[in-house]
């Protein structure tokens, strides 16, 4: 008997479809691991595809140094938990120039130690595929993106000359050096993300719930003090506050909101009032207009 | 929010179970897909901004921008202007169009909605045939001052080929024609004339204005003479075409799930129909059968399994089943051929040509692919038959393709997913057209291939020998047959089983029909190819004798046969040696004129390139040219248990 699949049956099984096709057809994918909840439901789905196989590709974290201390302590655990195949690289030039958010201000800093540290790993290991868990509903530039997106070999998109993608027929085919980003959760929403995460019980960083948390208000953001590097300005005060995250990232460019949703319930049902959108926690795509599109079309993912 | 009027927050524990509540609430919501289409400037962009606005969708922090947005891009004066919602590319704001199709994502009570919105410039069809490959639905926009366009005819009829069979005719900016109910049945009239040809199922004309909301979320008080739902109530009420039991099982073979020595799984989508573990499954293109032993998920074995869902089948016995096959009903098989009919989508700049080869690529096969024959292109606006030498960029055509394999598939009108396919540039990878096959060619395609336990292998072995086909090429008169005929006296001394293709016997018998003309020399040359390798199959080791003056042909002989077993060997006597033994007395016949075509006389061969053996017979005696041909079976593996003593060079 065939059953009516739910809208989440269809976006699991449109996701397995597209790891799988991946798998078959490129000789040397990864994916990229970002630890947040996107990430997470991504390696849930990954372990899906592939069982009772392992994943046949490493996962790879583009480490920029400024993550929040607890969202290290889970990447470590998750791969010892599921037996994943971890490689984490940063860009050493960059922590020899000592570039930080601070110093060299969010724009610099996203552009060197996670654009550019990327496009290192990706040569460096010689990826001919890379999963990312963006979503076509986070961003205007990313609602236009191609579930699988061609890049050329300088890593570059070029939104006005995007394959057509018809079907589930993807043409995964790229010379040597050019490579394509694969979106396996790109119709997938906020919503379908956390009602995935109740139902599958997959494991989140802690820092998705709310708890008393060291925050400063910095540029109308609130910004959990995650370690020593971050100096208070003057008239800035450390306070403790009921807070959470709704998107996870460099520490020092990552706002929190303040809450009291401790449990995934809670988390949902404050999505549901919410009056904003996810990303407005994130400096970078407010620094100029099209930012996201700028720095997608230099590599970022 | 809209779901804000249904739960009630509190950050007590009741929490939990409203949450749950509504979850549950939100996996009964069905999905609808479905795009927006017309020409530029119809108000695609608008409709859905409206739509996510009106539905409350829209976050402060994005309002925010809009507004901002509105200001530097649009084109309202100080009103909003959500088409700069939708147009996501600093291209598409700057030029105040949309280049490439965006995705967005909306629910109400009732359904959830995946939107494409798709652009509406002739250049960016292809983004537009993306757009509409995957929707239910589409919404064609028409301005109600400018009624029916070349684009609304275009879009109309690709969303008509792409299959979709639910129309919905938005005649947009009403309020700009006084909301008159002239107008807009004088435009719904027309359009149903021209659509009468394409084989929708439904088309709801809906009078509304993207820019003030009039019959988007509900009914307006502007348009009293209009009785049907508004736009909103009808993408909640349109009948989904759901998944359907009766059609067979079909299931791509995506990825060999092989971790260990213990377990062999296949793993892909099922396209259509179901399947459980006991059922019988043929593998189609090698007609082999099995049983599904078990259908394996991260969530544990599944009793059943249907159309959508993505698994991974394990079978009773240890076939051979690789990626770009298919596991399907042994009682309603897909047709597997080389040759096959289909509509084609043209997306790149330079045009289609007949007999260039391209990258043809399925849910998960793919070959290299031919178009043999552009048969016709189709005239947008007419929907004419045109006469046509090449499809140029955005056009849509009927051609036969070739491709070097045989493919499984099913015609897309009965199957999207395994009837479709994508051509592909060989040297940029870049796609350039889509695929929608109407049925195979030739009646061989229902003759599926019987899979047989005794193979070529096995009655190879026990011939004692490797099958091979060698090929004597050279002009008449070259001694072609004497030395294959000794060759075969020899091997038949050996106790090797052999068989003889002389051109002149099958001439008798075979190719009756078939004259000296190039088309009459081609076909005789597939002909003796195809004899040649069923012989071949069946173990021997065949030896053909024939003039064969094409390179193309022998080429296409050698594709024909299995690696190695293909052996070419140039009998080269010159011509004139050649008219001088003239054993049949047919070189003077040609050169008085009385035989037409005749090779080598006004007819060409053309000598091969790189042959396994070059025989320059001149000044030779047969035995040692048909020992050569010996030690040439010996180098190659054909004949082996052979005793060296015999050979006398």
């Amino acid at each position: 008997m065939t059953k009516n699949l739910t809208h989440l049956q269809r976006l699991e099984a449109e996701a397995i479809h597209i790891f799988r096709e991946v798998a078959a057809t490129f000789s040397n994918p990864v994916m990229l691991y970002s630890i947040g909840k996107d990430s997470s439901v991504m390696l849930h789905l990954a372990m899906k595809a592939f069982y009772p196989a392992k994943p046949p590709f490493p996962f790879l974290h583009v480490d920029s140094t400024w993550k929040f201390k607890e969202m290290i302590a889970f990447r470590d655990s998750e791969a010892q938990r599921l037996g994943f195949d971890l490689l984490v690289h940063s860009n050493q030039e960059g922590i020899e120039q000592g570039i930080g958010p601070f110093t060299h201000g969010s724009n610099t800093h996203t552009h060197i130690m996670k654009t550019v540290a990327l496009r290192q790993a990706l040569d460096k290991y010689g990826f001919d595929a890379a999963f990312g868990g963006a979503r076509r509903d986070e961003e205007k530039s990313r609602a236009k993106e191609r579930i699988f997106s061609f890049r050329n070999a300088q890593h570059s998109w070029d939104p006005k000359n995007q394959r057509p993608e018809m079907w589930k027929i993807y043409n995964t085919r790229v010379a040597k050096g050019e490579s394509i980003r694969v979106f396996p959760i790109s119709n997938w929403t906020e919503l379908d993300i956390w009602q995935y995460v109740m139902q599958e019980e997959i494991p989140i960083v802690p820092l998705y719930f709310a708890a008393r948390r060291p925050v400063v208000e910095r540029d109308g953001m609130l910004i959990m003090r995650d370690d020593e590097r971050m100096q208070l300005l003057p008239g800035e005060v450390l306070q403790q506050k009921m807070v959470r995250f709704r998107t996870l990232g460099c520490y020092p460019l990552t706002g929190a909101v303040e809450s009291e949703a401790a449990t995934l319930p809670e988390i949902v049902s404050e999505m549901l009032v919410s009056r904003t959108s996810e990303r407005q926690g994130r400096m970078i795509d407010k620094d100029e207009a099209g930012s996201m599109e700028k720095k997608k079309r230099e590599g970022y993912f | 929010m809209s779901k804000l009027g249904q739960i009630k927050i509190s950050p007590a524990a009741s929490a939990a179970e409203e949450i749950s509540a509504y979850m549950v609430e939100q996996e009964k919501k069905s999905l609808l897909r479905f795009l927006t289409c017309g020409s530029v400037d119809d108000g695609k962009s608008t409709l859905i901004g409206r739509l996510l606005y009106d539905t409350k969708l829209i976050f402060e922090d994005q309002l925010a921008a809009l507004t901002k947005d509105s200001r530097k891009h649009g084109t309202n004066g100080e009103d909003i202007d959500f088409a700069l919602l939708v147009d996501g590319l600093e291209a598409e704001r700057e030029q105040g169009i949309t280049i490439d199709v965006a995705y967005r994502f909306f629910s109400t009570p009732k359904r959830k909605f995946i939107v494409a919105d798709t652009p509406g410039h002739e250049q960016y069809t292809r983004n537009m045939a993306t757009g509409a490959s995957t929707a239910d639905l589409a919404i064609v926009l028409v301005d109600a001052r400018q009624g029916i366009l070349r684009q609304t005819r275009r879009h109309s009829f690709i969303a008509s080929l792409l299959g979709i069979r639910n129309i919905i005719l938005a005649v947009n900016k009403i309020d700009l024609v006084d909301y008159s109910q002239d107008v807009f049945d004088k435009i719904v009239a027309d359009y149903q004339e021209f659509a009468s040809k394409l084989g929708f199922k439904t088309i709801q004309a809906i009078p509304l204005s993207a820019r003030f909301g009039d019959n988007v979320i509900g009914p307006s008080a502007n348009l009293p003479w209009y009785k049907g739902p508004a736009l909103l109530q009808h993408l909640e009420n349109v009948p989904l075409e759901s998944a359907d039991d009766a059609r067979p099982f079909r299931f791509p073979v995506q990825f060999v799930n092989r971790p260990n020595l213990d377990f062999r799984g296949f793993s892909g989508t099922i396209a259509s129909g179901s399947v459980a573990p006991g059922d019988e499954v043929v593998v189609a293109k090698s007609g082999k059968s099995s049983r599904v032993k078990r259908i394996v998920t991260w969530d544990g074995d599944l009793k059943s399994a249907g159309e959508g869902e993505a698994v991974t089948i394990v079978l009773d016995d240890e076939i051979e089943v690789s990626r770009g096959n298919m596991l399907v009903a042994p009682e309603a098989r897909p047709d597997v051929a080389d040759q096959f009919a289909a509509n084609v989508v043209w997306f790149a700049e330079h045009a289609l040509i007949p007999g260039r080869s391209y990258i043809l690529r399925t849910e998960t096969d793919q070959v290299t692919a031919t178009i043999t024959d552009l048969k016709y292109r189709i005239d947008i606006n007419s929907f004419a038959q045109e006469a046509a030498k090449s499809l140029d960029l955005n056009e849509v055509g009927v051609v036969n393709i070739s491709t070097q394999e045989p493919i499984a598939f099913d015609p897309y009108k009965s199957n999207r997913s395994t009837g479709s396919f994508i051509l592909i540039d060989r040297l940029t990878n870049a796609t350039v057209g889509a695929g929608m096959i109407d049925f195979a060619l030739r009646r061989a395609s229902n003759v599926h291939w019987q899979a047989l336990d005794v193979d070529k292998a096995s009655r190879a072995a026990q011939k004692d020998q490797k099958p091979a086909v060698v090929w004597f090429t050279g002009l008449s008169g070259s001694g072609k047959s004497t030395i294959a005929n000794l060759v075969e006296k020899r091997l038949s001394s050996l106790g090797k089983h052999t068989y003889i293709l002389d051109g002149d016997n099958v001439r008798h018998g075979l190719n009756r029909d078939l004259g000296f003309t190039e088309e009459d020399r081609v076909e005789n040359i597939r002909r003796v190819g195809e004899v040649a390798k069923l012989m071949a199959d069946a173990g021997l080791i065949v030896l053909v004798s024939f003039i064969s003056p094409f390179a193309s042909e022998r080429r296409m002989v050698r594709e024909l046969l299995g690696e190695g077993e293909f052996l070419e060997v140039f009998v080269d006597t010159p011509f004139e040696e050649c008219a001088k033994r003239d054993p049949k007395g047919l070189y003077a016949k040609a050169l008085r004129g009385e035989i037409k075509n005749f090779t080598g006389v006004d007819s060409p061969y053309e000598a091969p390139e790189n042959p396994e053996l070059h025989l320059k017979t001149v000044g030779r005696t047969t035995e040692e040219l048909a020992s050569e041909v010996e030690k040439l079976l010996v180098e190659h593996g054909i004949i082996f248990n052979y005793d060296q003593s015999s050979w006398s060079i």
